[in-house]
């Protein structure tokens, strides 16, 4: 379990950038963070992540992010960011065996047990055919399932993803959902993600937040979060919410006359 | 089918050196220590030279036999371990500061390391030479430590904006080198031959004074170079990787440095190995530090002892200082990566 009390952050400016955030999250659980540009998505992400000094507190089953040390957090929190670096000259494998390295002795090197972790981690996102390949010659859909594929060899039981399908089309967007929730189906794991397409937001994950400003606007049940009221309030946009397939789907309305 | 994957990762398993390149560089570098024995006006022959290294040569005469260990032998060694160091310098600077341009010499680090080392002969003649490695250290390292603040405050991550900087700190260092030695002309000529780069020994003292060193630099390396790698993502995803990024970057410049160090203090400034070697081990063998550092260390080795060959033979009998030699090969080259890299370099 997760929980976050009274989190705020600001830039080195003094500007704020989250104020006073409070969310818990259960373990299994798939959060779906969401907000305009600027609200502060990625920022939470990266304070859980313990990348980011911070006034209040985050803990895990209890124990205090800032009282851990930065192996132990890596080996239960792993960190996807919205464009992962990706060292054109390194092979798939060798990136993929990078998320090992909170389980290693701080200059050892990988085992067997090691290697067979990252087999597994690149079985589970069908990459086994480009274990060889450089990262500089993969397509972008492929890279987001390699730096995924870094995330699960990590074994850690916290996911955060930040945009996964940022910058891929609607097909690859979907697949990318598609498989972390087979994922999850595979390996018991509690998953946040920031997300900006709202639909996708509305058929995924479990529970969302919607933040604005820094601040936590709503927080529940997609169908409470997802409403024409709250996308008008906080995007500034008017959309229908309808449901479809047991999921929802935020769909744009055009306001002015045709 | 479903074994298949298996047995092309065992193949191509990542945490392994790349074992039959080592051996390739190793094998050039006997090769290459070999030809360095054998050249030069004794009139040795290459089996002449292996006989004896292996103990049972004959017939050589009491001044080949002396030229062999006394003379050739000693500067070959030398030669490998100044070779080595560089490139080990060269490579780690890379790795850490990201940066494809980074080399001990274009980041001032050396002429932090030749400052050092002038100012001990210059003003203490008296020193015991082993210290002058420790002197060139203090040197090297606020070389290195100015060029990294420097560059950080004027361009953030941009690869130009380091070595700019690099080469600012050089200018100055070398301004106040200067400086000393006009303070002290008497010394200017033994001086100014050795800032240009020379491998002269008086026989295995020089040597002896490095291997310490080197042993240090070169273990402590070689066990960073998974961490280079994970470095390789950047700092932030290091730190999610559960690596202080300050810390390994902080031990590697020290190491790195030191490695700069103790090969300024016995053959002065020798520009652009720790450019031209890692690069050309990178294009075959691949980025990954694993075996970019072990790989480099030799063939930097080789690299110089042929620079050296060349230095004592091009104008024989003259000799050429070494640097120029490896300037006149590593300019061109550090263009070349220039231009490869533009897309790092914005």
């Amino acid at each position: 379990m997760i929980s976050v009390e009274a989190l705020s952050i600001a830039y080195q400016s003094g500007q704020p950038v989250l104020r006073d955030v409070g969310l818990t999250v259960e373990e299994g659980e798939w959060l779906g963070l969401i907000g305009p540009n600027g609200a502060g998505k990625s920022t939470l992400l990266r304070a859980i992540a313990g990348l980011l000094p911070h006034r209040g507190a985050i803990r895990f089953h209890g124990a205090d992010n800032g009282s851990l040390r930065r192996r132990d957090r890596a080996r239960s929190v792993a960190l996807v960011p919205q464009e992962p670096a990706m060292p054109g000259g390194m092979t798939v494998i060798e990136y993929v065996l990078l998320g090992r390295t909170p389980h290693l002795p701080y200059l050892g090197s990988e085992g067997a047990a090691d290697l067979a972790q990252a087999r597994l981690a690149m079985e589970m996102l069908d990459l086994e055919r480009l274990a060889r390949r450089m990262l500089s010659e993969l397509s972008g859909g492929e890279r987001r399932r390699v730096a995924l594929a870094r995330a699960i060899c990590q074994q850690a039981d916290i996911l955060l993803l930040d945009e996964p399908t940022g910058a891929l089309d609607i097909g690859q967007g979907q697949k990318a959902l598609e498989l972390i929730a087979h994922l999850r189906s595979r390996r018991p794991m509690t998953i946040i993600t920031a997300m900006h397409d709202l639909t996708l937001a509305g058929q995924f994950p479990d529970r969302l937040i919607l933040l604005a400003g820094g601040r936590v606007v709503a927080d529940g049940a997609p169908a409470q979060v997802l409403t024409p009221e709250h996308i008008r309030a906080i995007y500034r946009a008017s959309v229908e919410v309808v449901n479809v397939n047991g999921g929802l789907a935020v769909v744009p309305m055009r306001t002015g006359t045709r | 089918m479903s074994s298949l994957p298996a047995a092309s990762l065992r193949l191509h398993d990542p945490t392994r050196l790349r074992w039959g390149w080592f051996l390739f560089a190793c094998a050039v570098l006997l090769a290459s220590a070999v030809a360095g024995i054998t050249v030069g006006p004794a009139g040795l022959t290459p089996g002449q030279v292996i006989g004896e290294l292996a103990g049972g040569g004959a017939e050589l005469s009491g001044t080949q036999r002396a030229i062999i260990w006394d003379i050739r032998l000693p500067r070959v060694v030398l030669g490998g371990l100044v070779g080595s160091l560089l490139s080990l310098a060269g490579a780690s600077y890379q790795g850490v500061f990201r940066n494809p341009l980074a080399d001990p010499y274009l980041l001032g680090v050396a002429a932090g390391g030749g400052l050092g080392a002038t100012a001990v002969i210059v003003l203490w003649p008296s020193a015991d030479s082993r210290l002058l490695p420790l002197a060139a250290f203090a040197g090297a390292l606020a070389a290195a430590g100015l060029t990294y603040a420097v560059g950080r405050s004027v361009g953030g991550r941009s690869a130009v904006s380091l070595i700019l900087a690099g080469v600012a700190v050089a200018a100055f260092f070398t301004a106040l080198q200067t400086f000393v030695l006009q303070r002290n002309s008497e010394t200017i000529r033994q001086v100014y031959s050795w800032i240009l780069g020379r491998l002269a020994t008086t026989g295995w003292q020089e040597v002896l004074v490095m291997v310490p060193y080197a042993l240090v630099c070169g273990a402590g390396l070689m066990l960073h170079r998974r961490l280079l790698d994970v470095l390789s993502v950047g700092d932030a995803e290091a730190e999610s990787l559960g690596v202080s990024s300050a810390r390994v970057r902080t031990t590697v410049v020290v190491l790195a440095t030191l490695a700069t160090a103790a090969a300024v203090a016995v053959s002065g400034l020798i520009a652009f190995v720790g450019l031209v070697v890692p690069h050309t081990v990178r294009l075959l063998v691949g980025t990954s530090y694993r075996s970019l550092i072990p790989i480099s260390a030799v063939t930097g080795g080789a690299f110089l002892i042929l620079a050296d060959m060349a230095a004592r033979t091009v104008l024989s009998p003259l000799e050429l200082p070494i640097g120029v030699i490896t300037a006149f090969i590593g300019a061109p080259f550090f263009m070349m990566v220039l231009r490869t890299s533009r897309r790092y370099v914005t």
